[in-house]
């Protein structure tokens, strides 16, 4: 809808080729507009209604949906666990890719090995790497009992401890320990992912630029920090968003893995979510927490697409 | 000195102690599934089955298997086509800008953050209305759309790398859009491919959700089928492990064949060029 | 450039697969919602969510049995499995949301059905069908009265669980010279000689919050006695009454007696704690009896014992499966035949004997079922039958949700009042 007027302003401009090029994504636009688009706006429709029962009721309730999930001990919990959760699961897929990628690409024997056994968590479905994950960080049988002989033994998910928390609406603000549990499991299922995005992009590198930073004198080390990493920032930047959207909908692991979590410390909206709506017939409020979700993606999209604007002018 | 001049010994330490944890829950859910049920415990976990049990694999592969060629059915259209749709949008959106791309390119991106458990109702109403519900093609179709932020976002990203000048020089030598598309654009993006592929197979071929809501009986694809053989009460984990498995070897299939598109030159000879 | 040509050529050839593939599930799509044909009326769609062992084939040999006597007629099993019948109810809600009902489809008899799919109009009434066949003598009175709402019958019962069982460990109870507790004090005396002994005395798995729910509707069930437990989901009485509260703190005491690592277990794994003798005892329904037996390989009444969660002797928290005649189907003879069926001792005796439920009718034939399975059937026809809150029976799904969350919030924190709070502000949407 609103690519209409811009476009049409830069009618004269457009060449044959570049009409053909609007043309290519014309098709993509309207599917979007209809999947994407269509459904928010039914789902926003719904989120302001009184449809909280499995009878259809659509007359309007004005924002009471929001305010209660703001005022909810649940969906509180969510927003704090889904910050943290999304900082510390971004940073380590990112750290783990590039790093893997990096040692991978070093022209290793064994390459093609070693890649496929990171990518393969990938290919397991989350259902059931979520029960090997609860099975592992199983507080007394998992990996606890190597962990025993150093004589640490964490609680993992099952910790409902808060650190640094300091009380925030009803609930303690701070990070949630039980979140790396289920952070270390999303990690292990997705670096595969950045570590083949990352391969990807340093395999576009061309050899001549690492050549000539070496001709200058580069050590090693330098290349990568001045040369190879600043050039994979495009990369770097699918990486965070793909799996900011993975870190914002992730359901199946969280529901696989941990539920709930005891007083809700590794609970997420998806989760909260899908039982609202599908176990308690709540649809408005269920709908209500996927616009908030929209919302706080709106709040990060933003910023990219004005910095990126910024980088065409 | 630097942590990139350490010797091949080290860069192999590092790999094969990663590799290491990196299996661990492999073998928790190989071990698992050789195990009859009554060995299948939490205080067991680590522990070898007793005798290896085939019949888990016997039982979910005889399940599994009706269900596998819809999920193959399913996966190849609609990952080559999100990756070609995703190819192109990225192409134009990358090398073809005009007032308001970015803006377009927003629009459809923010179209990944869409929490498809709030969706599914009118979805589901509006697959019925074009006449596509309980249909292969009517998943095909959900999965492209939904998979076109990612592939756009991947696509622009990677021909972000592409430098300019090449295109230039292309377009003075007079190829058209779909020639720079088609001689420079795809054959330096096969990696890029790859990885969208990667990305597009597994997610389609594991997903769940619409996969239950979009067909019912007979069209549904493996993952429903792998769902199915938990009970509602009693979850027999040696079958759901075993399961897992048979249904993650296409997947893995994929990995292992397209692998040798990673192998590193194949970009950096034609960028020379 | 060949290998772009052979790209595209793959491209084609799958796209021609594909269409072909949807092709013929269009066709049959078409056929079977063109309801006219003669042939395709005659299929009834069976939903459910038995999935796993055991259920399965009992539902299968439920098909082939009815198809065996009804030649003309197919039935075509519509299993959604997982999350405990959760991904069911989701692509069911999808589904009678879009106007496709399935025939025929499970539901748990009371709330779930009455404040649910009756409630929002979507059911038929069978009082026709009960009339028929004289079921109105052969279920139990307070069982019709869980899948009737405003005086009309809504489904068919087939199975029934039980829900205020405790399983325990015999030889633990043996070792320690612990009897079956009847009361809360004796299971507190109980759990301070096995805590002292080194056992955890009571097994639990919150994974999902509903094995905790479970326990907190017995000890309400406990407490308050049959009647007024049902008072109390009737809104007759209020969750802020003093015994509502005593009922919370018995609760809590119960909970200092479990194992630490429950939120990291379901209820399967809470199960084997009992097995292997850590822990003591289980309050959980009777589908693990199933479990311990078939799956654990244990021996019931040698290996592993059972009682009455304790005060609720002589009463019987019900779980049951039924199944309902949805509006907008377009063959509903067909499906009231099916039905029909379900409701047959028969069908009830193929059933339940592998599902490992126990018939809801009181007529059937004993034999079919082993020692639990006989005597569960002789409490069931003796007992007073109450609605399970925690499978869905006793209040509405919206209500269960909050009480879910209450009693995931109560488990950690144990603030009673807190949790009375939360469970008046929730009951007030009853």
């Amino acid at each position: 809808m609103e690519e209409a007027p811009s476009k049409r302003k830069h009618k004269k401009g457009f060449t044959k080729d570049q009409w053909t090029a609007v043309a290519f994504l014309i098709p993509s636009i309207i599917l979007i507009l209809v999947f994407v688009y269509g459904f928010i706006g039914w789902t926003g429709y719904v989120s302001v209604s009184n449809w909280n029962t499995l009878t259809p009721d659509f007359s309007f309730a004005g924002l009471k949906n929001y305010i209660y999930l703001f005022q909810d001990f649940r969906f509180q919990a969510d927003l704090r666990n889904t910050v943290f959760f999304t900082i510390f699961f971004i940073g380590l897929v990112i750290v783990m890719g590039l790093g893997l990628g990096i040692l991978i690409d070093q022209k290793l024997k064994g390459e093609s090995f070693f890649r496929n056994i990171f990518l393969f968590p990938m290919a397991l479905s989350f259902i059931v790497t979520g029960v090997v994950w609860q099975w592992l960080l199983n507080p007394s049988t998992g990996i606890n009992q190597f962990f025993q002989f150093f004589g640490i033994t964490p609680k993992w998910y099952t910790d409902t401890n808060i650190l640094a928390g300091f009380e925030w609406g009803k609930i303690e603000f701070g990070v949630p320990v039980a979140i790396i549990a289920v952070v270390i499991a999303a990690v292990w299922q997705m670096t595969g992912f950045s570590l083949a995005m990352y391969l990807a992009g340093l395999r576009g590198i061309p050899n001549e630029l690492r050549e000539a930073a070496r001709m200058d004198g580069a050590s090693e080390f330098q290349i990568y920090r001045k040369v190879v990493i600043p050039m994979l920032m495009p990369i770097t930047v699918s990486v965070i968003i793909i799996m900011a959207h993975i870190s914002l909908k992730i359901f199946d692991l969280i529901y696989a893995m941990t539920g709930s979590g005891a007083n809700f410390v590794t609970d997420v909206p998806a989760v909260y979510m899908y039982e609202a709506t599908f176990k308690g017939n709540y649809y408005a409020n269920g709908a209500a927490i996927a616009i908030i979700m929209l919302l706080v993606v709106a709040v990060f999209i933003i910023p990219y697409l004005w910095n990126s604007r910024k980088g065409d002018n | 000195m630097a942590p990139f001049s350490m010797g091949k010994t080290m860069k192999y330490i590092i790999l094969v102690f990663f590799a290491f944890l990196f299996l661990m829950p492999v073998y928790v859910i190989i071990v698992t599934s050789l195990k009859p049920l009554d060995e299948v415990s939490l205080e067991h976990m680590w522990a070898l089955p007793t005798s290896i049990d085939f019949s888990s694999y016997a039982r979910a592969f005889e399940e599994l298997a009706p269900n596998f060629m819809n999920s193959v059915y399913l996966v190849i259209p609609a990952t080559l086509l999100s990756a070609l749709l995703g190819a192109m949008n990225g192409y134009v959106l990358s090398k073809w800008k005009f007032k308001g791309s970015e803006t377009l390119f927003t629009i459809i991106l923010f179209g990944m953050f869409i929490p498809y458990q709030s969706i599914l109702i009118p979805m589901i109403q509006f697959i019925r209305t074009i006449g596509l519900y309980d249909t292969i093609a009517g998943l095909v179709l959900v999965h492209v759309v939904y998979g076109l932020p990612v592939t756009t976002l991947m696509f622009r990203n990677f021909y972000a790398n592409i430098p300019d000048q090449m295109i230039e020089a292309a377009k003075i030598d007079g190829a058209s859009f779909l020639g720079v598309f088609r001689h420079i654009m795809i054959p330096l993006s096969i990696t890029g491919f790859v990885v969208v592929a990667i990305w597009q197979f597994t997610n389609i071929w594991n997903e769940f959700l619409f996969a239950v809501t979009v067909t019912t009986n007979e069209t549904q694809p493996v993952m429903v089928a792998l769902q199915n053989l938990s009970g509602s009460q009693i979850v027999q984990w040696n079958v759901q492990m075993a399961g897992a498995v048979v249904a993650a070897l296409p997947t893995l299939l994929v990995y292992i064949i397209l692998g040798k598109y990673f192998v590193r030159g194949l970009l950096a000879g034609s960028v020379k060029g | 450039m060949k290998k772009l040509y052979g790209f595209f050529f793959i491209l084609s050839l799958v796209l021609v697969l594909a269409a072909c593939s949807s092709g013929s599930n269009d066709a049959e799509g078409s056929s079977d919602s063109d309801s006219e044909g003669g042939e395709s009326s005659s299929t009834v769609e069976i939903f459910s969510w038995w999935t796993g062992a055991g259920e399965e084939d009992g539902l299968l040999a439920l098909i082939d049995l009815f198809e065996e006597e009804n030649p003309d007629l197919t039935i075509e099993n519509a299993a959604v499995a997982g999350g405990a019948g959760t991904n069911a109810k989701a692509v069911l809600a999808t589904r009678m949301e879009g106007d496709d009902p399935p025939s025929t489809f499970q539901v748990h008899g009371g709330d779930e059905l009455n404040e649910g799919w009756v409630a929002a109009d979507k059911m038929q009434p069978l009082n026709d069908l009960y009339e028929e066949n004289g079921w109105e003598e052969k279920f139990p009175e307070e069982l019709i009265e869980l899948v009737s709402k405003d005086g009309d019958i809504y489904s068919v019962p087939v199975n029934i669980h039980r829900g205020n069982v405790i399983f325990y460990n015999k030889k633990v109870f043996e070792e320690n010279g612990i009897e079956e507790p009847e009361t809360f004090e004796e299971f507190f005396a109980a759990s301070q000689k096995l805590k002292d002994a080194g056992v955890t005395p009571m097994a639990l798995g919150d994974k999902n919050s509903w094995p905790a729910t479970q326990i907190f509707e017995n000890v309400l069930l406990g407490v308050l006695g049959p009647d007024d437990y049902k008072k109390l989901f009737e809104g007759e009485i209020p969750f802020d009454d003093e015994r509502v509260v005593e009922a919370v703190e018995t609760f809590g005491k119960i909970l200092d007696n479990i194992n630490e690592d429950h939120a990291a277990r379901n209820w399967q794994d809470s199960a084997q704690l009992v097995a292997n003798g850590e822990a003591a005892m289980l309050n959980m329904g009777d589908w693990a009896k199933g479990y311990f037996v078939n799956d654990l390989e244990m021996k019931t009444d040698e290996d592993f014992g059972y009682f009455e969660f304790p005060g609720t002797k002589g009463e019987f928290q019900v779980v049951t499966d039924t199944f309902g005649l949805p509006k907008g189907i377009e063959n509903p003879d067909e499906v009231k035949k099916f039905l029909t069926f379900l409701g047959s001792t028969e069908a009830q005796d193929v059933f339940n004997p592998l599902k490992g439920s126990i018939p809801a009718r009181t007529d059937a034939d004993e034999s079919k079922y082993d020692a639990y399975g006989k005597e569960a059937m002789k409490d069931f026809g003796e007992s007073r039958l109450v609605p399970s809150l925690a499978h869905g029976s006793a209040a509405a799904a919206g209500f269960l949700t909050k009480a879910n969350q209450a009693v995931n919030i109560f488990v950690t924190q144990r603030d009673v009042d807190n949790f009375i709070e939360a469970l008046k502000t929730a009951s007030q949407e009853m």
